[in-house]
């Protein structure tokens, strides 16, 4: 029965508990103007059900009530929105970017996610990068920025305990931050359909505590070195 | 409402006044103005979509006059606005009811929107010998007057917009031309009177939207 | 269309004479410029529709409950490059998805409600003789013809049919290397302009025929609400499709002749793509429920014998709703990358157009309250559309809140969300407006037993098909994916997922009930009094079922007082017709000018 659920997940990043938080409240007002109105509707439809002899009344409106539920729903309406703004320009501003955060390319392909990680340098864009398909892997202890693009169809970037989720348009570059709140491994789907084989377009999320991905990033420069002349990046087999 | 739909020397140029009574204006002419307002949103998407492309992509959008054959158009568009004062004054005349006036002022617009199709083909076909095409393969115009092989100027953004937008303002007076024609032969059978002339009155209404689409179109395509 | 304009003027006077120029049979059928007819051609055509899109919707969710297994007793139908051997393949499963969306909102719902409601109804309730323009009219008809055999027709072309999502983003949908759908897209494209025409020469019609051909009397503020709400209706259809053929025929050049309006490698703008699509889409939103809404609003006055409570909130909700539809669209776009600044400024817009829907739903409650309630058929499913609204309407708060959009945005909430708006909202009421309006389309009552089984199948078969659905969403389950199963998480869902699939072919099938009871009702129901409902408005007043061309034998009606006095003390019965003559006039008075009548709203 947890298929039926209300309920979120728990969430694995820094604006998980806020977006939740917002979502459960917006569940407790929706949940109480439902039950209200659709007993309401009940409550009439049973006492003034028609019976022999009896006529409606001849009403055709109240000024009053229409100002009261006009002016009510706006406001409640309004506070959500309010609520709403901050959180999201905390996520999306870009000004809002932590600077000290693992920068991490991901190009977006029919069907897959390649991720570019910068080497033991710690920079993106120089000769130690590598380049791992379909799994990102990420340290707990520091916020993550995806860098991101798609060289063909849009794509989108969902990792569910994280309630990320963007849109990757070709030929725009995209960003999106997040801080991941405990050690754990994760989902990555596709949301935007992007063609015959969008429901294979999958991958996951690894959160490593800091020494263990200090070992991961090791692992990797080392396969990338003794794999280079075969071929491409070999961890790919690793994906899945 | 029997009299008023038979007679025929009922002035059928205000609302029937049976009804209700809404705009004050005859259903064709009001269906005309609605129609319009259509065409005002159809012609916004394509020259929004412009707007956002050239702001996006200035670098594909040349100097005026660089590959587009300005004097040329310009000579056009004046040709089209003259078709406006004829389409007012072939109106004036089946308002007297000058018959013989109007149907010549109306054959007058015929022939000069025709040749403003025509010269806008003309255009084309000398802008697709320079190699500024509508697609993005077929895009590679040097500019007017460069030596072929050169650098070539914008992008192919600017062909598909400059194709997509003229094109189907030109396909707009291919059809006024059509109904104006059409307006002509029902003319010719005495159709039209001074008492009701409803019909000339409605293309009239079209082919002065075409006109004034043209102007803005001139000046953001060619003179911006 | 002069001429014309006038002979269905002439006709109105002259139907007396109708037996001296019987029409042929293709100018009364096929051919017809009478509005009625032309409403029936769109009613039967648009339920075709609906049949193929309900098809569409059982292959899909048949993948779904079914992954991987052939369809039953049907399976063997299919090519091998749809579902070989029965067995759906992932391309197919896309053009379903795709194609399903397209039927029902641009063949199915969209004619159910203006092309079937517009046509029938705003000349009889404002009383008319006929449209404006009759021949457009037609034309309007059969233009949309075209457009949808050649829909049907890209099904068997090569590379099957368009499977880009009924919202086509580019460049998925502009570049057939990215998609493998060339000919099928192109197809999509050429029929939805074509479908625009259809739409366009409809709205120009409606408005026109509202303006300037009411009834002497029949002020603005006396108009019913069906014929408002398709008034606003057609302003919405008349200035949003022409946005969006603008953008098809830009996305159809990327597709065919290579220009790169859309396409990245040539620096053009997929998210261009996405603006004019919701620019016209959110007004088209508001397209495919206000119609309905309009014909509740008629339904529940009607049967609960009550004036609906609120008739000038009712209209200016209404006029509000189609003035917010345009500044919202950029809602569906939260997560695509647009300017986070923007997103905040669409989240306030989107989440304000809430007011005047729940305006609308209390003012409903409000002619409930204290009224004379009869549950008839169409009573049940204009409650039911207020009902699953209301659910449609909440759940649209959470995607409204962008942050909470980021989890559930392309998941199965969405899906629940529309399907509560459309087959919630907009279906039930087109099935509230078809059982009420049937007597006087056909001349005989829809049976009300089969009715009420139909009623109450729907509705627990709909809820049980959409409302786990929510769950889904919120179990992160993708909206469009082939096999849910591929993903790990997924997997527990899948009992929920055929659970969703099995209630689905039950909700199909009861609709046969549905259709039945059409045709069966049309042939040898009860035959309907002039007047079954006790109705106020002016179609009942009419004579015949339908009435003949022209309308209204007697000439054109005067009106005496706004639609919906039910109940009123001034009348001894329940309701009190417009058209009838205040008592002055009734007792032998000097009749006066229709213009120095007491106003009476």
């Amino acid at each position: 029965m947890e298929n039926w659920s209300w309920m979120l997940d728990e969430s694995a990043s820094s604006v998980g508990p806020q977006i939740d938080r917002l979502y459960y409240i917006i569940l407790v007002i929706t949940g109480i103007v439902f039950v209200a109105t659709e007993v309401t509707l009940l409550y009439f439809l049973f006492k003034y059900r028609h019976r022999e002899g009896h006529k409606a009344e001849y009403i055709h409106g109240n000024t009053k009530a229409e100002i009261i539920w006009t002016a009510i729903p706006a406001l409640i309406v309004l506070a959500i929105a309010l609520m709403s703004r901050g959180l999201w320009a905390e996520i999306k501003d870009p000004a809002n970017v932590p600077a000290d955060a693992m920068r991490v390319m991901l190009e977006a392909k029919q069907f897959e996610w390649n991720l570019t990680y910068p080497g033991p340098d710690g920079e993106l864009r120089t000769g130690d990068d590598f380049t791992v398909r379909n799994r990102l892997d990420i340290p707990l202890d520091r916020p993550t920025v995806l860098e991101m693009t798609s060289v063909d169809v849009i794509h989108s970037f969902f990792v569910p305990d994280f309630r990320l989720k963007q849109d990757i348009v070709p030929g725009m570059a995209m960003q999106m931050w997040f801080q991941p709140t405990r050690a754990g491994v994760f989902p990555i789907g596709c949301a935007e359909l992007c063609g015959i084989g969008h429901t294979r377009m999958r991958g996951t999320l690894t959160v490593h505590s800091p020494a263990d991905y200090q070992a991961w990033v090791n692992e990797q420069v080392q396969g990338a070195a003794s794999a280079a002349e075969p071929a491409a990046p070999a961890p790919a087999t690793q994906a899945q | 409402m029997t009299s008023h739909a038979t007679s025929a020397e009922q002035n059928m140029m205000v609302p029937d006044l049976t009804f209700e009574p809404g705009m004050k204006v005859f259903n064709m002419k009001l269906g005309m103005w609605v129609f319009l307002l259509s065409e005002v949103m159809f012609f916004t998407s394509l020259i929004g979509s412009y707007v956002i492309l050239r702001f996006a992509h200035p670098d594909h959008f040349p100097e005026p006059g660089v590959v587009l054959n300005v004097p040329l158009t310009a000579f056009n568009t004046f040709f089209l606005i003259c078709s406006s004062v004829t389409m007012v004054k072939a109106f004036a005349a089946i308002q007297k009811g000058d018959q013989q006036k109007f149907k010549l002022w109306l054959l007058g617009t015929i022939l000069i929107g025709a040749a403003f199709v025509g010269i806008q083909a003309y255009e084309y076909s000398l802008l697709v010998a320079e190699h500024f095409g509508p697609s993005a393969a077929g895009y590679a115009p040097v500019g007017r007057g460069m030596e072929e092989g050169g650098p070539i100027v914008g992008g192919p953004l600017y062909g598909a917009t400059f194709y997509t937008m003229t094109g189907f303002h030109g396909a707009h007076v291919s059809i006024g031309v059509l109904c104006l024609i059409f307006v002509l032969i029902q003319a010719m059978r005495g159709k039209y009177t001074a008492a009701d002339h409803r019909g000339v009155e409605v293309i009239g209404l079209y082919w002065h939207f075409v006109d004034l689409v043209w102007i803005v179109l001139f000046t953001i395509v060619y003179l911006i | 269309m002069a001429t014309h304009a006038a002979t269905a003027e002439g006709h109105a006077t002259g139907a007396g004479h109708d037996e001296h120029h019987k029409l042929s049979f293709i100018r009364t059928y096929i051919f017809s410029t009478d509005h009625k007819m032309i409403a029936k051609q769109f009613l039967l055509a648009s339920l075709l529709f609906l049949l193929i899109g309900g098809i569409l919707a059982g292959l899909v969710r048949w993948q779904l409950g079914f992954p991987g297994q052939p369809i039953p007793f049907i399976g063997s139908m299919f090519s091998d490059t749809t579902a070989p051997g029965g067995i759906i393949l992932p391309e197919f499963y896309n053009s379903l998805v795709t194609m399903h969306a397209t039927f029902m909102i641009f063949f199915a719902i969209m004619p159910l409600l203006v092309g079937v409601w517009g046509n029938f109804l705003i000349p009889l309730q404002i009383g008319a003789p006929d449209m404006a323009f009759p021949r457009l009219n037609t034309a309007s008809f059969w233009i949309s013809v075209p457009a949808g055999i050649l829909m049907l027709a890209s099904f068997f072309v090569e590379g099957g049919a368009a499977g880009a999502g009924w919202t086509s983003y580019a460049p998925l949908s502009a570049n057939p290397e990215y998609s493998g759908v060339h000919m099928g897209q192109v197809l999509w494209l050429v029929s939805l302009i074509i479908l625009g025409f259809s739409s366009l020469t409809g709205a120009v019609n409606y408005i026109t025929t509202i303006i300037n051909m009411r009834a002497p009397g029949m002020t603005w503020f006396r108009m019913p609400l069906p014929t408002w709400s398709l008034f606003v209706t057609s302003w919405l259809l008349l200035l949003a499709i022409p946005i969006l053929t603008g953008g098809l025929i830009m996305l159809l050049f990327d597709q065919t002749i290579g220009t790169g309006f859309f396409n990245p490698a040539t620096d053009g703008e997929p998210l261009l793509w996405q603006h004019i699509f919701w620019y016209f889409g959110h007004p088209e939103v508001y397209i495919l429920i206000l119609p309905a809404m309009g014909l509740v609003s008629e339904v529940i006055s009607n049967r609960a014998r009550k004036p609906i409570f609120g008739y000038h909130a009712m209209v200016l909700a209404i006029i509000s709703i189609a003035f917010l539809g345009w500044v919202v669209w950029g809602h569906h776009m939260f997560q695509s990358g647009m300017n986070p600044l923007l997103g905040t400024s669409f989240m306030i817009s989107t989440i304000i157009i809430a007011v005047p829907s729940a305006i609308k739903v209390f003012n409903w409650l409000g002619t409930l309250w204290k009224g004379d309630i009869h549950f008839d058929v169409p009573m049940l499913h204009a409650l039911a559309f207020v009902a699953m609204f209301i659910i449609g309407g909440l759940s649209g708060i959470f995607m409204a809140s962008a942050p909470v959009d980021i989890p559930i945005h392309d998941t199965y909430f969405i899906v629940a969300h529309i399907h509560y708006v459309l087959f919630g909202g907009s279906l039930f009421g087109i099935f509230a407006g078809i059982t009420f309006w049937f007597p006087k389309m056909f001349g005989r009552m829809m049976s009300p037993k089969l009715g009420k089984i139909h009623f109450w199948v729907t509705i627990f078969a709909y809820n049980a098909v959409f409302f786990p659905m929510h769950n889904l969403g919120l179990r992160n389950h993708m909206r469009r994916i082939y096999d849910p199963n591929s993903y790990e998480y997924l997997q527990p869902l899948q009992g929920l997922n055929t659970f969703i699939s099995i209630a689905a072919f039950i909700l199909i099938a009861g609709q046969m009930i549905f259709a039945f009871s059409f045709f069966y009702s049309m042939f040898f129901g009860e035959k309907a009094e002039q007047n079954p409902w006790k109705s106020n408005t002016l179609e009942w007043t009419a004579a015949g079922h339908p009435p003949g061309h022209g309308n209204f034998p007697g000439g054109t009606p005067h009106v005496y007082r706004g639609p919906y006095e039910y109940s009123s003390p001034e009348s001894n019965e329940d309701f009190l017709p417009q058209g009838v003559p205040p008592e002055p006039v009734r007792r032998g008075a000097v009749p006066r000018e229709p213009g120095f009548l007491p106003t009476g709203d």
